[in-house]
């Protein structure tokens, strides 16, 4: 496969990465040595899967850095993994703007609190905030946990607090979460599948 | 999906109803246009706007919102009438030849067996008849008039066209060009597919519409086979992952489900789990649920878990009640609750009655939000002006906000609406603080579990116990949860045909589930989910995208649940002596020279039952074929009905005018007052629904700059007629109200909503997109939910968000 470098850049245009190119061993002969490099040529890339819809596309994530430890990875472009057997290679509007959901400037960076009656938050520690929040549960379990219904029969269950977990996170989240809430005794339990 | 995305494209017909592909799942989409290129497929979308699915449609037809049970018992009725049934399989595969209970009716609009006043079926009658062998009768002639075969011809000969038409507004012919089109699937050689999404599930007899579906997709023989099925187009990236998982109120993992208060006898909550066979040589595969459940007890409490304590069964919860959201915010809302953790979820913006939920989080002790984006949930104190206009100082919550990673900042596995789990790679470190759900997760129960050992407490047993097996026990890995959720033996497994040969060491993971053992020896915290990481590796991390046979199947890309399976039921694409019904399009088949199953898929069967040993493709099943006739499994009756959304534009059932009380679903859960919150059509006189945009995904893209460009501020949709009548012009403001309250909108006037003719009245359509609120980098906007009914499903409890009433003003 030869190509001009004007018909690589329309192919790379059309969706399938640079680097698979270059990869495949269709690399514009010639041409490369006229022009700056191709910007992505020097990222890493991650296999991903978009978050958004239940498509599943597969996702190609280039960051700056080579994943050394003191290398500050930073995420510079998203697109369509082409080796992906349902997407091919393509992204719709939601996915194709995956890189400003990354960094949306409504990213929370940090635990806050807002305390009762307040208007504003209070940016707080882990410790502090993982303490207080265990300390909030803790109270609440002891005192209305139900060990038997009024019949008598042994029912181990907590329904004063409740719990939603998110159908956006990974398996992994998810089996620990749904281990953490049932061993609590908790039945107030739902994710987004509910609604 | 029983089937997965890429098989779409070996449909011959496609069927695109309570959904709208082209726009929420564009990329999935990509394999109906493939078919209508590839395969001469041809569209049909059945929807009350015309989508861009629609735009791309062979055939459409419109539809009155929340009566698709009627439209498709109309199509049952056609494909019965005109004998365009797949009447080899369904004479197999199906109970149609079952004998039902005499006292089981149907009169007036119930079933057998109403309490009105409970709201609630005794379902007892809903049965089967069986002989003196425990067996069900059944009569392979058709000839008793109580075989389901006549049972449900008599039912749904009430659901004529002219029924059809007047009901969901749809004309006669459209309805009957449709009806015929998808009736083209009946023969061996055609398949229809049917994709559907939220506009199905979110009514109170969402779970009936897709019944009716399944039932459709039966008789024309569709199920089990490439191109067909019965797909739920899920609506977020890992929905179907944590609903495997079992993160709902009643469930455990793998569909596995939680003891209510009255099984008190362990052997006996097993034992209802693990159905006998109903007839005879059936696998009721089921009755393995003893080997799935013992093995995910060793997986949470390990050597707590013993035979002496029932495998720690005290450990569970004992249910006295479903507690769905619905519930769990009624119960808020009434101050019963003291806590509340939202780990990424809006529910402010994604319940419905806006008012009522932001009251009840307004009556909470405290609540924990974790979450990467800051939502309208977290806020909900905070006065946002005419969108959220609350008093902070009145609101005694305590409200914490965690920051957590987001999908490219992690490793791990999401599952697909294809049942797909494919692992994914981080790719940079998160901002600021955040942690990832794990981390935040451990670090809540380490020190739980902290003050528990210190200072003791409630029945601290399931806390103290629970394993927690991680190297770095403040941040567990998605390597060692996966290996978990798994499962591994504890003790040498043998070879079941020569008890000398080891095939498993103690310790080691397991290769899937047909090596689970009820007596302790086995781990595994999700039995479905077995097979995802062995020794031989990460199978969800697979690439090869290959297809052998170019049928889509790609067994080497990911790893689909259960057991690499892609197309479920797939024995039912192989006729009764076990040849594909249709040889072009070959996926499993007898192989009689090697006594097994084969093909272009994992057999969904028993792997060396042959044909003639007569057992049915629908093992999970205990009579071993699929049922019309639902038994007691579902709430309203054993079969579908159509009854009226409770906020109706035509205030009566045309089906039932002389029984208001069967005007809605008659056994759906309300609770008080809410009751009385619904809207009538005289003050709120039009049919309102909700739906997603092609360039937002729920509450998230708008704080996601290049969307919020792209599609900036909130509108609602209006058809040509209505907007004439009110005088109102494309890019007015409006106001859409209902009983609960009002939201403030752009007017899109468009053509793609037009009225339809119901019971002899004019119903006009509005359309309203949910992705706006008072946080985000778009244009500030009100919550949708604000205007929905907090009414659920009879079975589900899922909201009733697509089909409600609304008035509509210039504001």
């Amino acid at each position: 496969m030869q190509l001009s470098r004007r018909q690589f850049f329309k192919v790379a245009a059309g969706g399938l990465t640079g680097s698979s190119l270059v990869a495949m061993g269709f690399s514009p002969t010639a041409a490369l040595a006229e022009v700056r490099t191709f910007k992505l040529a020097r990222t890493t890339e991650t296999r991903n899967t978009c978050p958004y819809c239940s498509v599943g596309c597969g996702i190609i994530l280039y960051s700056l850095g080579d994943r050394a430890k003191n290398a500050h990875a930073e995420i510079i472009h998203i697109e369509g993994d082409p080796d992906h057997p349902v997407n091919r290679g393509t992204l719709c509007p939601k996915g194709a703007g995956l890189l400003d959901f990354v960094h949306s400037k409504n990213r929370l960076k940090f635990p806050e609190v807002r305390e009762p009656g307040s208007k504003e938050w209070k940016r707080i520690g882990w410790d502090e905030a993982f303490g207080r929040i265990a300390k909030l549960m803790k109270e609440d379990r002891d005192a209305n946990f139900v060990a038997k219904n009024a019949d008598g029969t042994t029912v181990n269950r907590w329904l004063t607090t409740g719990f939603l977990a998110a159908s956006a996170s990974s398996n992994e989240s998810g089996y620990i979460t749904h281990k953490v809430v049932r061993s609590l005794g908790m039945l107030a339990f739902d994710n987004q599948a509910r609604v | 999906m029983t089937n997965h995305w890429s098989d779409i494209k070996n449909a011959d017909v496609i069927l695109i109803m309570g959904g709208n592909a082209a726009e929420a799942h564009p990329c999935g989409f990509k394999w109906v246009t493939e078919a209508k290129a590839k395969n001469k497929a041809r569209l049909v979308v059945v929807d009350p706007r015309f989508t861009r699915s629609a735009a791309l449609a062979d055939l459409y037809a419109p539809i009155r919102t929340g009566t698709d049970i009627a439209f498709l018992g109309g199509v049952i009725h056609y494909l019965i009438t005109n004998n365009k049934v797949h009447m080899d399989y369904i004479k197999s595969y199906t109970d149609m030849s079952y004998l039902v209970k005499e006292e089981f009716a149907f009169a007036d609009g119930f079933f057998s067996g109403y309490d009105p006043d409970k709201r609630k079926y005794d379902k007892s009658t809903w049965e089967y008849q069986t002989g003196a062998d425990g067996y069900v009768l059944t009569d392979p002639s058709l000839e008793n008039p109580r075989c389901v075969w006549n049972l449900m011809k008599a039912h749904f000969s009430r659901y004529t066209p002219e029924v059809v038409e007047n009901i969901c507004g749809t004309p006669k012919d459209k309805f009957l060009q449709v009806a015929e089109l998808l009736a083209s699937s009946h023969t061996p050689d055609r398949v229809m597919t049917i994709l559907y999404a939220l506009g199905w599930t979110q009514h109170s007899v969402g779970s009936q519409i897709i019944r009716t579906a399944a039932m459709v997709q039966l008789l024309l023989g569709n199920i089990g086979r490439a191109g067909g099925g019965v797909n739920a187009l899920r609506g977020h990236s890992n929905i179907q992952g944590l609903t495997d998982l079992g993160l709902l109120s009643n469930l455990l993992p793998g569909y596995m489900t939680l003891p209510g208060e009255k099984e008190t006898d362990y052997e006996q909550y097993i034992a209802k789990r693990a159905p006998k066979p109903m007839r005879p040589g059936q696998l009721s595969y089921w009755q393995n649920y003893g080997k799935f459940h013992v093995s995910l007890m060793k997986a949470w409490y390990g050597a707590a878990a013993t035979r002496e304590n029932n495998w720690a069964f005290d450990y569970l919860p004992k249910l006295d009640k479903t507690y769905d959201v619905l519930q769990v915010f009624e119960l808020m809302h009434q101050g019963k609750m003291n806590g509340y953790v939202a780990q990424g979820f809006n529910p402010l913006n994604s319940f419905p009655n806006k008012a009522k939920v932001g009251a009840a989080l307004g009556k909470l002790k405290y609540l924990v939000i974790i979450d990467p984006l800051a939502t309208e949930t977290s806020e909900f104190w905070q006065n946002h002006g005419e969108f959220n206009d609350v008093d902070p100082a009145q609101i005694q919550t305590t409200v914490f906000r965690l920051p957590s990673t987001c999908f490219a900042e992690e490793d791990g596995a999401i599952v697909n609406s294809g049942r797909w789990l494919q692992w994914h790679w981080k790719g940079a470190e998160p901002p600021g603080e955040a942690k990832s759900d794990p981390e935040i997760m451990a670090g809540i129960f380490l020190r739980l579990r902290e003050m528990y050992k210190k200072d003791g407490g409630a029945f601290p047993d399931p806390i103290l116990n629970l394993t927690w097996a991680h190297k770095v026990p403040f941040e567990p890995s998605p390597e060692e949860l996966a290996k978990e959720y798994n499962g591994k033996t504890f003790a040498d497994q043998t070879d079941p045909k020569d008890p000398t040969k080891v095939i498993k060491k103690a310790g080691e993971l397991l290769d899937g589930f047909a090596q689970l053992k009820d007596d302790g020896s086995t781990a595994c915290g999700c039995w479905i989910f077995s097979g995802a990481w062995t020794e031989k590796g990460n199978m969800m991390a697979r690439r090869d995208n290959a297809d052998p046979y170019q049928n889509g199947q790609t067994l080497g890309w990911a790893f689909a649940w259960p057991a690499n399976r892609r197309i479920l039921y797939n024995r039912a694409a192989a006729d009764p002596a076990g040849k594909p019904w249709d040889p072009k399009r070959k996926q499993v088949w007898w192989d009689a020279a090697a006594g097994k199953w084969v093909g272009s898929d994992v057999p969904d069967f028993k792997v060396d039952s042959a044909p003639e040993d007569g057992m049915g493709p629908f093992i999970m099943n205990p009579e071993g074929i699929a049922r019309f006739f639902a038994r007691g499994m579902m709430n309203e009756g054993p079969f579908p009905e159509h009854y009226e959304p409770f906020e109706t534009p035509i205030g009566v059932n045309p089906m039932h005018r002389n029984n208001p009380k069967a005007t809605s679903n008659p056994a759906a859960r309300v609770f008080k007052g809410d009751m009385e919150a619904f809207g009538t059509a005289k003050e709120f006189p039009y049919a309102a629904t909700t739906y997603r945009l092609t360039e937002h995904f729920h509450y998230w893209t708008k704080h996601v700059e290049s969307n919020a460009i792209i599609q900036p501020e909130q509108f609602v949709e209006i058809g040509e007629a209505l907007a004439a009548e009110k005088g109102i012009k494309a890019g007015d403001k409006v106001k859409v109200s209902s009983n609960r309250g009002y939201i403030k909108a752009v007017a899109v006037v468009t053509k793609r909503i037009k009225p339809l003719k119901v019971d002899g009245k004019t119903v006009h359509h509005v359309g309203i997109p949910l992705h706006w609120g008072f946080k985000g980098v778009a244009k500030n906007g009100f919550i949708t939910n604000t205007l929905t009914p907090f009414v659920g499903d009879g079975n589900t409890q899922t909201p009733e968000f697509k089909s409600f009433l609304v008035n509509v003003e210039k504001a």
